[in-house]
């Protein structure tokens, strides 16, 4: 454990002196939100409510998703160092340490997370919250341990992405997939609350829901969350975290037991 | 203690280990998989306070032996024991117990100062921390890393990543250290710094090493033992008056590169 507590550690400063690109991020995701908020605005002037949701709703949520870009990076390509290490065959270091490879890098990455979400996501939501209406949270304590879920989440399933490498060595294609399919299913591009209710219902269950939509829904404490309470969108959260990284670690074993670990 | 006595007798007992990939040739539909034996049988046994250098040709195997070793590659056949454990099956266990580089590759942290690296190695390894911090004094001495610790890893010369990744994998006091061309792309300076350091840990602390390398000068200054790998195969395996011996006209570079033309004639 101790070893997981200096390697979050080292993850977040690693990442502290990526600072121009942070500030970068920031102005990015604002400016999308913005645009995108306003969208939603004209919508919902035209109808006041939709399954729920009114404007302010749907605007606090483009802006929560849009905070989340950094901790999640559901948009961005191969975002754990590992693709690359997998590639050229540097992974075989991250191998000979007497940790499990999973847990290593989920350190790393929630170090990672955790200054992706005080530097970029924080400042962004800020800018949200200075433009437009948004709404307080609901249930501020499940709001935390929510996103403190989306962190583990995100990297789950990064990391299951990234271990396909070892099977098809370039990961880039998959990323440029998923970069598209993740974000609408998390509810990232647009509240799931606007698409046809039968539609919305089967993707609040799938993980990438889990990374927008479901904490959105417990910050604005929505009844549509499973069991219609916080507590059932944190279930349905760590339910899948724990399927993920179960996954994760099933797959880690067969790739390094079967698969060749690349370069001379 | 039968793990304490198993080490004793060999640190390394490899019998029969070989490696078998297979390849995809051709277009789709027309693919055809063959299987390539990258190690075809190696038996190698190495003793407590060995040192022994692997030798060979470009893809002679000799990567892929270390990554056996090391449990990072799981041998097609044969058996195999380092430091006592299975190392393919027992990989992280092993982990603790031997200290591995490859010049060709960092395990340390890319974007931090080195130092970081170094530290961690302490709750990596669960070293106590006065004798962390004892080792860790007496290797930055003796590799004089002192003037760079404070350096990103990413800024530092090949020279001064190398000396830093050989303290990270010495850190926990490993019975075995286990180096793939340590020395590749080194001034002779760095190169001179290496191998006396590596010949004093021998001598002092009676560690056990293992290296593959293309520098004959690697051997001549450091090893007895000499393990000459070609097409999969151990072509030699002896002190190296016994390589000398086998020609004694000429000098070592050519009684090595004759080694590598008639390998696949050995036994």
């Amino acid at each position: 454990m101790l070893v997981h507590g200096a390697v979050y550690a080292r993850g977040l400063r690693r990442y502290s002196t990526y600072r121009a690109a942070t500030l970068a991020g920031v102005l990015t995701n604002s400016v999308f939100g913005a645009i995108n908020a306003m969208v939603l605005l004209a919508l919902f002037g035209a109808r006041p409510e939709i399954n729920g949701y009114d404007a302010t709703d749907a605007v606090t949520q483009v802006f929560i998703g849009q905070a989340l870009i950094g901790v999640t990076l559901i948009i961005s390509g191969p975002s754990l160092d590992l693709s690359t290490r997998i590639r050229t065959g540097d992974v075989a270091m991250d191998l000979l340490r007497p940790v499990p490879l999973q847990s290593w890098w989920l350190a790393q990455d929630l170090g990672r997370a955790t200054f992706a979400f005080a530097w970029r996501g924080l400042p962004t939501f800020a800018v949200g919250a200075l433009l437009f209406d948004l709404a307080a949270p609901d249930a501020p304590l499940a709001t935390v341990v929510s996103l403190l879920l989306v962190a583990v989440l995100g990297f789950a399933l990064r990391y299951l992405y990234t271990l396909s490498g070892f099977w098809i060595l370039d990961v880039r294609g998959l990323w440029t997939l998923m970069g598209f399919v993740g974000p609408v299913a998390a509810g990232m591009m647009l509240p799931l609350a606007l698409f046809p209710a039968p539609v919305a219902d089967v993707l609040r269950l799938l993980p990438w829901a889990s990374l927008v939509q479901i904490p959105a829904e417990i910050y604005l404490g929505k009844d549509t969350l499973p069991g219609g309470s916080a507590l059932g969108g944190l279930a349905l959260q760590a339910g899948w975290a724990t399927v993920l990284l179960g996954l994760g670690a099933w797959v880690t074993g067969r790739a390094t037991r079967k698969v060749v670990v690349q370069g001379g | 203690m039968t793990t304490e006595e198993h080490t004793a007798r060999a640190m390394v007992e490899a019998v029969g280990i070989g490696r078998d990939f297979t390849v995809a040739e051709g277009r789709f539909p027309r693919r055809v998989k063959r299987v390539v034996p990258a190690v075809r049988s190696i038996d190698l046994t190495v003793r407590p306070g060995e040192i022994v250098a692997c030798l060979g040709p470009n893809g002679a195997g000799k990567s892929s032996t270390m990554k056996m070793l090391t449990g990072i590659l799981s041998p097609t056949r044969g058996s195999l024991r380092v430091a006592g454990l299975e190392p393919s099956r027992r990989r992280t266990t092993l982990a603790r117990r031997i200290g591995v580089v490859f010049g060709q590759r960092t395990g340390l942290w890319w974007d931090l100062p080195l130092r970081d690296s170094l530290e961690l190695t302490r709750h990596l390894y669960r070293v106590p921390a006065a004798e962390h911090a004892h080792r860790y004094a007496e290797l930055t001495e003796l590799l004089e890393l002192g003037p760079f610790l404070s350096t990103p890893v990413r800024q530092l010369s090949l020279g001064q990543r190398m000396r830093g990744d050989l303290t990270a994998a010495l850190l926990h006091n490993p019975r075995l250290l286990v180096l793939d061309e340590p020395t590749i792309g080194l001034d002779v300076v760095s190169k001179a710094t290496i191998r006396s350091f590596l010949a004093r840990l021998n001598r002092e602390e009676g560690t056990t090493i293992l290296l593959t390398t293309h520098d004959l000068g690697d051997v001549e200054r450091l090893c007895e033992r000499v393990v000459v790998i070609d097409r999969g195969s151990v072509a030699f395996d002896g002190g190296l008056d016994g390589l000398r011996a086998r020609d004694p006209g000429s000098d070592i570079e050519t009684v090595v590169a004759g080694l590598y033309r008639d390998g696949a004639a050995r036994p």
